[in-house]
């Protein structure tokens, strides 16, 4: 059964006003993606399209494998001893399995954003400018603070550090750091940011604002975002992919997912019936 | 669940039921006892720890103060053209001088056997310092000029009362004769007790009073300092290659345990193999701190390690990830993010480390170094040294009087370095503690 899900969303996809909005062709491609932590499997054959320059949400119950899944996109799961992943997956049609391909390289390209905001012990500029030294993006001084400066008006947080940009990263508040954290992942021009439930050590406050910073974003980037909140999700995303148990139950547009569910666990899922 | 029925006459009016029997009252007490007894097991132990060092240090102090102070005494030196010749003043008969400036506070003292004794009341050094000064001053041939000397370790110990008079002559080092003459120049003022510098500021000597540890601090310092060159740079990257790269498999497990076994190995052993090893197979010099500098490190290499690898394995995983997530790559990861927040950690470590190293005696005492320096011109990476253990070893084997008070100061100078360095440890750790939250 859902087998055919998949394959009336595949055709939606390429039909889909989405397309036709200019959201995007298909950025991110997974094919039976099968994700093994020792003898346990956590991701049973995961097969879904993610659009560029939308927001694309993961929801699910705990455990259902939705992070374990994003943390496949940049091979995060590399650095997981036992850990083992199978299938396909590819960004812009190169498949980032593939042994030739460098992986340091290839986590510059997707940005990821942790679920407890994680800033360098470093000043704020520092964190801001890491990413862009190693990976050689500024020639100069100027251009390092340019692109320095760029990221954080970006994420919206210039405004509040102007006037402190050597004060270590660890001294803002825990949405300013989560700020400075997405400001350091777009620092080096990603193609697609990761969020693992970003706003989940936050208050309401913070929240909005982030959820205010990934609306903008989506206009430049393709944003994955695992949440525990649905209705977060309802409020961000433009697609939606609904997990459990380690396998994708449905996925489709925002809309489509909340208000017509096809699949009788998504339905439960949404109506609170468990998770 | 608490009744208030007929209060009987061993409780109060408003107390009754379970919580305010008296039953519960005795469990009660036997807890807060229990409590109480812990208390105080906990409180005799730390005084008893607290009490055995208090002796120790009591002890060290008692017998080791007076080796702190010289006994000097004044007199007037007149530097006679005839026995010093201005183009090569070392040269000059500095001895004749000293005993002149003491025979003249002594006129009555004529016959030669007489003046022989007399002259042992100075120390052997003291025409020496005449000499440099004289050296140092070379306008003050043909003048006269007044200067402390140190007096002979017999005199020292007469005056610092560790020579008690009242013993039958023949059992004691001075003659009654002898200790008039030393009565007779503190009556005339001329005997002063004043700090001895030459505990410092000498090297060693085969006389009590002029014996001092700046060999020995010299030796233990280039000691240190080779210890530190060789076992810091290798302790941390074994480290960072055990905690970062190395796979999880037997080899691994293999190289931890004899990593942890090597940190309990007794010292003596790393002596026998560096005087078979360094000594013997390479052929390096006997008694130089550049050998001792490489048998210490061996020993501080697991401390280090260990250490180092704990302070890695505290540093938060978030910082990894983030660094990771960003696009760095492993050595980045180690450089940049992880090795500066453990560094604090390892600098408390190697600090403990070479405190530890800093007592070694029996490792040094097997390569030898325990030679007997008496300049300070002949310090050297390669040249034979002494260090301060094992300087405080042969002073303790010395049969002179004088050598027992120096012993227990030079163990109280060794203590106090390690305070020293153990207090910088403390603080550097606390300072730099939780940096990253």
């Amino acid at each position: 059964m859902n087998e055919q899900v998949h394959t009336a969303n595949l055709k939606t996809i390429a039909q889909s006003p989405l397309v036709a909005r200019g959201i995007g062709n298909v950025k991110v491609r997974a094919r039976n993606v099968n994700v093994f932590y020792g003898e346990k499997q956590a991701l049973k054959n995961v097969s879904v399209d993610i659009p560029a320059r939308a927001v694309t949400a993961f929801i699910g119950p705990s455990g259902c494998g939705k992070s374990t899944f994003l943390r496949c996109i940049n091979r995060m799961n590399d650095t997981i001893p036992g850990a083992r992943v199978s299938g396909e997956i590819t960004i812009d049609n190169q498949d980032i399995y593939d042994p030739s391909l460098d992986v340091v390289q290839l986590r510059a390209r997707v940005g990821m954003v942790f679920q407890k905001p994680n800033p360098f012990p470093k000043s704020i500029y520092e964190n801001v400018a890491y990413g862009p030294r190693i990976h050689g993006l500024a020639q100069n001084r100027a251009e390092l603070d340019e692109i320095v400066l760029s990221s954080l008006e970006k994420a919206g947080l210039l405004k509040e550090v102007k006037d402190r940009l050597h004060e270590p990263g660890t001294s803002l508040s825990g949405g300013q750091q989560q700020r400075l954290c997405i400001a350091r992942a777009i620092a080096v021009s990603p193609e697609v940011i990761l969020m693992d439930e970003p706003c989940s050590a936050l208050d309401p406050i913070a929240t909005a604002k982030i959820e205010e910073l990934i609306d903008e974003l989506r206009e430049n980037y393709c944003i994955i975002i695992v949440t525990h909140s649905m209705q977060q999700a309802a409020r961000v995303s433009q697609r939606t992919a609904f997990f459990h148990l380690g396998e994708l139950i449905e996925e489709g547009d925002t809309d489509e997912i909340f208000t017509n569910p096809k699949d009788r666990r998504t339905q439960d899922y949404i109506t609170g019936r468990f998770g | 669940m608490s009744d208030v029925s007929t209060p009987s006459a061993a409780t109060p009016a408003a107390q009754t039921g379970h919580w305010y029997s008296v039953a519960q009252q005795k469990r009660l007490k036997r807890r807060y006892a229990a409590d109480r007894r812990l208390r105080y097991l906990g409180l005799g132990a730390i005084g008893l720890a607290i009490g055995l060092l208090g002796m120790l240090i009591v002890s060290l102090v008692y017998t080791g103060h007076l080796a702190f102070a010289q006994t000097r005494v004044e007199l007037e030196f007149y530097v006679d053209p005839a026995l010093v010749k201005a183009d090569d003043i070392r040269a000059g008969n500095f001895r004749a001088i000293a005993r002149q400036a003491l025979f003249t506070q002594f006129p009555e003292v004529t016959s030669r056997r007489e003046q022989t004794q007399l002259a042992k009341l100075l120390s052997p050094g003291a025409e020496w310092i005449v000499r440099d000064y004289v050296a140092a001053h070379p306008e003050l041939i043909g003048k006269s000029f007044k200067m402390l000397v140190p007096v002979s370790d017999p005199y020292d110990q007469l005056q610092k009362g560790l020579m008690s008079r009242d013993m039958p002559e023949s059992q004691r080092r001075l003659s009654d004769q002898a200790i008039g003459w030393f009565d007779k120049l503190k009556k005339a003022g001329l005997v002063h007790t004043t700090f001895a510098y030459e505990l410092f500021a000498n090297a060693d000597s085969r006389f009590p009073e002029l014996a001092g540890l700046a060999g020995a601090i010299a030796g233990s310092f280039l000691t240190l300092l080779v210890c530190l060159v060789l076992s810091f740079p290798f302790g941390i990257a074994a480290a960072v290659y055990l905690e970062e790269f190395a796979p999880k498999n037997r080899l691994t497990a293999l190289i931890e345990v004899n990593i942890n076994n090597l940190a309990a190995v007794p010292s003596i052993v790393f002596g026998l193999l560096g005087l078979a090893v360094f000594l013997g197979f390479f052929g390096l010099p006997r008694s130089a701190p550049l050998v001792g500098g490489m048998v210490l490190a061996l020993m501080t290499l697991p401390t280090i390690i260990i250490a180092t690898r704990a302070t890695l394995k505290s540093v938060p995983p978030s910082i990894r990830e983030a660094a990771l997530g960003i696009g760095a790559s492993k050595h980045q990861v180690i450089l940049h993010h992880v090795l500066p927040l453990a560094m604090p950690g390892i600098m408390t470590a190697t600090i403990i480390g070479l405190a530890q190293a800093l007592g070694e005696t029996a490792p040094l005492l097997l390569i030898g170094m325990n030679a007997f320096i008496p300049s300070l011109d002949s310090v050297g990476l390669l040249e034979p040294a002494t260090a301060l253990p094992t300087q405080i070893y042969s002073w303790a084997d010395s049969p002179e009087r004088g050598f027992v008070t120096r012993t227990s100061a030079a163990i109280l100078v060794l203590l106090g370095f390690l305070v020293v360095m153990n207090t910088a440890a403390i603080y550097l750790r606390q300072k730099f503690e939780r940096k990253w939250s």
